[in-house]
């Protein structure tokens, strides 16, 4: 045993932040142990993204091709990819980020090998034989401190927790080409249709979230929510509240069990801040909250707040925002 | 083409603000808190209740946990699930390998007694653990094709097509049934239970099963909070006359 294998996932010609994020969380246990770093990619790697695996000092990088995992490949096929090549390789730690793709994958890496999986871990050590790590409960309002005694360490890291970072020293980034040779049977589960949402700012990776709460009030209120994000080149959030009184579609619910973001700015309009709505938008790197309430936990935690109606203040914030861009 | 679905539940507390640990940080103290399942499995009761509404068939919820998770199947069958399933453990909670394994078991031995589940629904993570792996084990070891995030189900002889969102649009998935699918909350618009749901509720009859407990490998040395980042709040006015005020973070922050 003396490799750590990391599934790494692309944004277009680049390794993805999240991926960047988990090599760098993976790199510390694989230095702890003395042990090589190697990535794992469905299909051709690119070269931008080789170079960015040499950074995080990946020493082997794996290219996993196969007609099965073309383009519209399940997460079952992926993950008995996956696991050949851990059958070859004998890694001692198979880790993934804690995205919703990569997360889905490792739990059929779980299921496969019959290994225990834990799920979104921000540290990990080796010790006594088997592995010390700290993972996010409750969507990351609590920590849990585990021992794991696995034969193998299967283990994804929780998004936006590690801070991606280059290596001391380069990786030699050797390629290896893998091709699996893949059941026919796992062909039953087939991505047949892929549609984008075309053009706009996705929530996930805006840099300025304009969210709404129970305080908006209704699907029109969010009208002048829409425009000052438009304005600021960011997208429109909400909390469950707005989703479950049919003001906002599900997609852009931010929190436990709706999206997580990291933006610069994260504006919270007539949002109280529950825990579950807070996990989703507390690793932005500013949070303004705008509230009736001085007490509202929201307020208390954000960096800034504004006391008072969002129904005044955003329209005047609108036209203040025209004035200052010289529009309107 | 009836269908015959199973829901899977799991029972947690329902934490305000702040989450208060036991002196022992083993666990959540519950002593003034309510109890649920995550919106994600209360998608799930409402999916299998709407798609036998409108099919056929028959729907079963079923639960690993202490005899008061008897509540959370009962507030399933009030929404209209037909039959209740409890897993009985003791008060520990069981971690992901030994969840999937009594559930598994479980459903084996439902299945030995005449129901084949069509549909298998969990829900995507439950809202404690989170450990995003408990249906794909059961699916693997009932050997059968199982998606997670799934936000839209159109079952059509024998097969079925699933919706989920990803990063920049959505991607359609195509499964022979029987098949497993972890539900995500925004599939539909969970029902407030009516009166007439209460009442059969509270006579429905709930199936008992034991489960057997096998040692998953994690072993919990504690619970605790993760470091406050945030201590001071900047006060940027009130009202309206905050405008110019919060103008000037936008410019701060790079965004004008
Ligand atoms: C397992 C679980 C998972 C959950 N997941 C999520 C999740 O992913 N995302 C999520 O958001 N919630 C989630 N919730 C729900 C969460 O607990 C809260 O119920 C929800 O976030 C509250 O939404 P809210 O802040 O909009 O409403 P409220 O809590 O009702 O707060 C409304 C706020 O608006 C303020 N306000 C009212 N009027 C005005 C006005 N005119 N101007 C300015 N301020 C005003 C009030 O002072 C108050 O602070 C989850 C719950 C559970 C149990």
């Amino acid at each position: 045993m003396s490799l750590i294998l990391t599934l790494s996932e692309l944004d277009g010609d680049t390794l993805a932040r999240s991926s960047r994020e988990t090599l760098t969380f993976a790199r510390s246990l694989a230095d702890a142990h003395g042990w090589d770093l190697h990535a794992v990619a469905v299909g051709e790697i690119p070269d931008t993204a080789m170079a960015d695996l040499r950074a995080q000092g990946v020493a082997v990088a794996h290219a996993l091709l196969h007609d099965q995992l073309d383009g519209d490949a399940a997460p079952a096929a992926i993950a008995a990819a996956i696991n050949e090549l851990h059958d070859r390789l004998g890694a001692g730690a198979l880790v993934g980020s804690g995205t919703d793709h990569a997360a889905e994958v490792m739990a059929h890496v779980a299921a496969r090998t019959d290994l225990p999986l834990a799920s979104n871990c921000t540290e990990v050590a080796p010790a006594d034989g088997g592995w010390d790590l700290t993972r996010v409960r409750w969507g990351g309002v609590l920590l849990e401190d585990v021992h794991l005694e696995a034969d193998v360490a299967l283990l994804t890291a929780a998004p936006h927790q590690t801070a991606a970072a280059d290596a001391v020293s380069p990786g030699a980034a050797e390629l290896h080409s893998f091709k699996p040779e893949l059941d026919e049977s796992l062909h039953i589960t087939r991505v047949v249709e892929r549609a984008s949402r075309g053009g706009g700012i996705s929530l996930a990776t805006a840099p300025v979230v304009i969210s709404g709460g129970r305080g908006v009030g209704s699907a029109e209120g969010f009208g002048i929510l829409e425009e000052l994000a438009e304005l600021l080149g960011g997208a429109v959030g909400c909390s469950r509240v707005a989703t479950n009184n049919g003001w906002r579609s599900h997609n852009d619910q931010v929190g436990q069990t709706g999206t997580r973001v990291a933006p610069d700015l994260y504006v919270a309009c007539g949002i109280s801040g529950a825990t579950q709505h807070w996990v989703g938008c507390m690793s932005a790197k500013k949070i303004l909250a705008i509230n009736t309430d001085p007490e509202a936990p929201m307020v208390t935690r954000a960096h800034y707040a504004v006391i008072g109606d969002l129904h005044e203040l955003l329209p005047a914030l609108v036209t203040e925002v025209k004035n200052r861009r010289g529009v309107g | 083409m009836t269908l015959n679905i199973l829901v899977a539940v799991k029972r947690v507390p329902a934490p305000g603000a702040k989450i208060v640990l036991t002196e022992d940080a083993q666990r959540i103290d519950t002593k003034h808190l309510g109890f649920t399942v995550s919106p994600h499995e209360e998608c799930a009761v409402e999916e299998a209740v709407q798609l036998v509404g409108k099919h056929g068939g028959s729907s079963t919820v079923i639960t690993l946990g202490p005899p008061v998770a008897e509540e959370q199947l009962r507030t399933a069958i009030s929404m209209g699930i037909d039959h209740g399933v409890l897993v009985e453990t003791d008060e520990q909670e069981w971690d992901a390998l030994a969840t999937a394994a009594a559930l598994t078991d479980a459903i084996q031995t439902l299945e030995a007694d005449g129901d084949r589940f069509d549909l298998i629904l969990f829900g995507n993570e439950s809202a404690d653990a989170g450990n995003y792996q408990v249906g794909i084990r059961v699916a693997h070891a009932l050997d059968r094709p199982v998606v997670s995030g799934i936000k839209a189900i159109e079952p059509t002889d024998a097969r079925a097509t699933m919706k989920r969102a990803v990063a920049d649009g959505f991607e359609v998935l195509d499964l022979p049934l029987p098949a497993v699918a972890a539900i995500k909350e925004g599939i539909n618009l969970p029902r407030y239970p009516a009166m007439r749901g209460r009442l059969l509720a509270k006579k429905a009859q709930i199936r008992r099963l034991t489960p057997q407990r096998r040692d998953g490998g994690m072993r919990r040395v504690r619970l605790h909070h993760p470091p406050q980042q945030q201590a001071q709040t900047q006060m940027l006015g009130t009202g309206a006359d905050a405008a110019p005020a919060v103008a000037a973070l936008f410019e701060e922050v790079g965004l004008l």
